[in-house]
């Protein structure tokens, strides 16, 4: 089925949200967003969307607070982190490169991951750059880290990691990424070549597996329009023409 | 005994900002002060200590390019689909402002405490993070009620800001403000010395007369002043009164990556006022 790179990367993510019965969406993710309202629309058991940058979207009354409440209450089963740097351990680093605090480069900041990824079970991060730049051996920065001492209180923590080209899993004893499968148009040797930190696959990995006719209709219809509530520039980019409704 | 609440106008209101305090600001989805932030400028206020709450884009992203914030604590300052905050990204680099990172719950945490009167308040996990390490006023203690041997606890201090600023849908005539389910304007407000409101509207009434609208109401026992400035958030997007402008935001954008021409958008964005709407 012809689909669009980020059509791809939606009904990937979407997959990894099975079972899940409260999805959180955190700020600047609208393919995350998109695959969480997806997962939503294609679950036969109630499953709920919290989209934290969307006014009609969420069903916080005491504004975002209740995310970080929630969480710790075991109330969220599914949250996206992404990283300037993501290292081979699933640490991640949303705060710049070089020498902190006078990064050579600054990003925004940690936001929530540094609280999130202790509490939320299934956070998956995502980053669509596929690069040396962004998949480092070591961060120069832990925003938040990907595994924890065993004394230290953590329910939750990474358990796969999407990009533009690959689709990877984290195993948390080992703290080691798999490659589970190769997006469409990527091979091995490429993803082995941009990819900064080493991890386990196999000799010919697996192929991931694109939206059906069905899905992509779902996809550019409802879901299309309801993350365009959120993300108007992504939506009007990626979504040219949805759908009437 | 408490004070009434004040009716000012927008300059007014900025003057009750001193140079040098703590000023809590809302992230921009929740009520971005962005008239008063270009009062703020229009005043020259300096050595501000920017608290963002818990994270914040355009109103962080101008006081600090003005030159009117030393220190901002943060958990994040970005423009969203706009793209790096450019004035915050130079600042850092060259050093003009201290930053003091943070993450979001730490930041309700700290101001939650201040809500409470307490020292401080304890929160999960952080714990292992460069956030922690690079914090020399946070701690760890083992969580004394702990049935396990070692259980390690993030302890933060409170955040008492002595100025919250924040815009808001309408005030009552006696200085109730409406938040409705901006519940984190209500932690900013309790945990602040004085709380700073602009305002779509002025409404005559009682907002604390009805439960419908007292629920969502922080009352003016909490309100030092309050300004009126309709369209008082342009050109960050308010609530579902009106969308972000997104021509004014690519502009600033493109504008501010350069100190130069970051003067020139003040030049022209911090003298007029938000355009009407339809713009």
């Amino acid at each position: 089925m012809d689909c669009r790179p980020e059509e791809l990367l939606i009904a990937a993510i979407a997959r990894l949200l099975r079972g899940c019965r409260n999805i959180a969406v955190g700020v600047s993710s609208p393919i995350p967003g998109s695959a969480a309202l997806l997962a939503r629309a294609e679950s036969e058991t109630p499953l709920r969307v919290e989209l934290l940058e969307s006014l009609d979207g969420n069903s916080f009354t005491r504004g975002s607070v209740e995310l970080f409440d929630r969480a710790a209450q075991g109330r969220i089963d599914a949250f996206f982190l992404g990283g300037g740097q993501i290292d081979g351990e699933a640490n991640i680093n949303l705060i710049g490169t070089g020498d902190y605090p006078r990064t050579a480069v600054r990003w925004p900041g940690s936001f929530g991951s540094a609280y999130l990824y202790f509490l939320v079970p299934r956070v998956i991060l995502f980053r669509e750059e596929h690069s040396r730049r962004v998949l480092v051996p070591k961060v120069d920065f832990v925003s938040a880290p990907g595994a924890s001492a065993p004394e230290v209180y953590r329910r939750g923590g990474p358990t796969a990691l999407v990009t533009g080209k690959a689709l990877f899993r984290f195993d948390a004893d080992r703290r080691r990424f798999r490659l589970e499968s190769l997006h469409p148009g990527h091979d091995l040797a490429d993803v082995l070549e941009t990819t900064g930190f080493d991890f386990d696959h196999d000799p010919a990995p697996a192929t991931t597996t694109g939206p059906d006719a069905a899905t992509l209709e779902m996809i550019r219809g409802p879901v299309a329009r309801e993350i365009a509530k959120a993300y108007p520039k992504f939506a009007a980019r990626v979504f040219p023409s949805p759908g009437p409704g | 005994m408490t004070d009434s609440c004040l009716f000012l106008s927008l300059d007014e209101l900025a003057a009750q900002v001193p140079d040098g305090v703590s000023l809590a600001l809302p992230k921009d989805s929740a009520g971005a002060p962005m008239a008063a932030v270009r009062a703020l400028v229009r005043r020259g206020a300096k050595d501000l200590h920017l608290i963002n709450v818990p994270t914040s884009g355009l109103a962080t992203d101008i006081l600090i390019g003005a030159g009117a914030a030393r220190l901002v604590e943060t958990s994040g300052v970005s423009l969203g689909e706009f793209g790096g905050a450019p004035r915050f990204n130079a600042a850092v680099k060259a050093g003009a402002v201290r930053v003091r990172d943070a993450t979001c719950p730490a930041i309700y945490a700290g101001l939650q405490a201040a809500e409470k009167g307490l020292p401080f308040m304890p929160l999960r996990g952080v714990i292992g993070s460069d956030v922690l390490a690079f914090r020399d006023d946070w701690k760890v203690i083992d969580n004394p009620f702990a049935e396990a041997a070692e259980d390690p606890l993030l302890l933060l201090p409170a955040i008492r800001p002595e100025v919250a600023l924040f815009h808001a849908r309408r005030a009552d005539r006696l200085g109730n403000v409406w938040i409705g389910v901006q519940g984190e304007l209500a932690i900013m407000a309790h945990a602040a010395e004085r709380t700073l409101v602009t305002v779509e509207e002025v409404v005559e009434g009682d907002l604390m007369a009805r439960e419908e609208s007292a629920a969502g109401t922080l009352p003016e026992v909490y309100v030092s002043a309050v300004a009126e400035a309709p369209r008082g958030a342009w050109p960050s997007g308010f609530l579902d009164l009106y969308p972000t402008d997104e021509a004014e935001l690519a502009d600033y954008a493109r504008l501010a990556r350069s100190a130069e021409g970051f003067a020139a958008y003040l030049e022209r964005g911090c003298t007029a006022p938000a355009p009407a709407a339809g713009r």
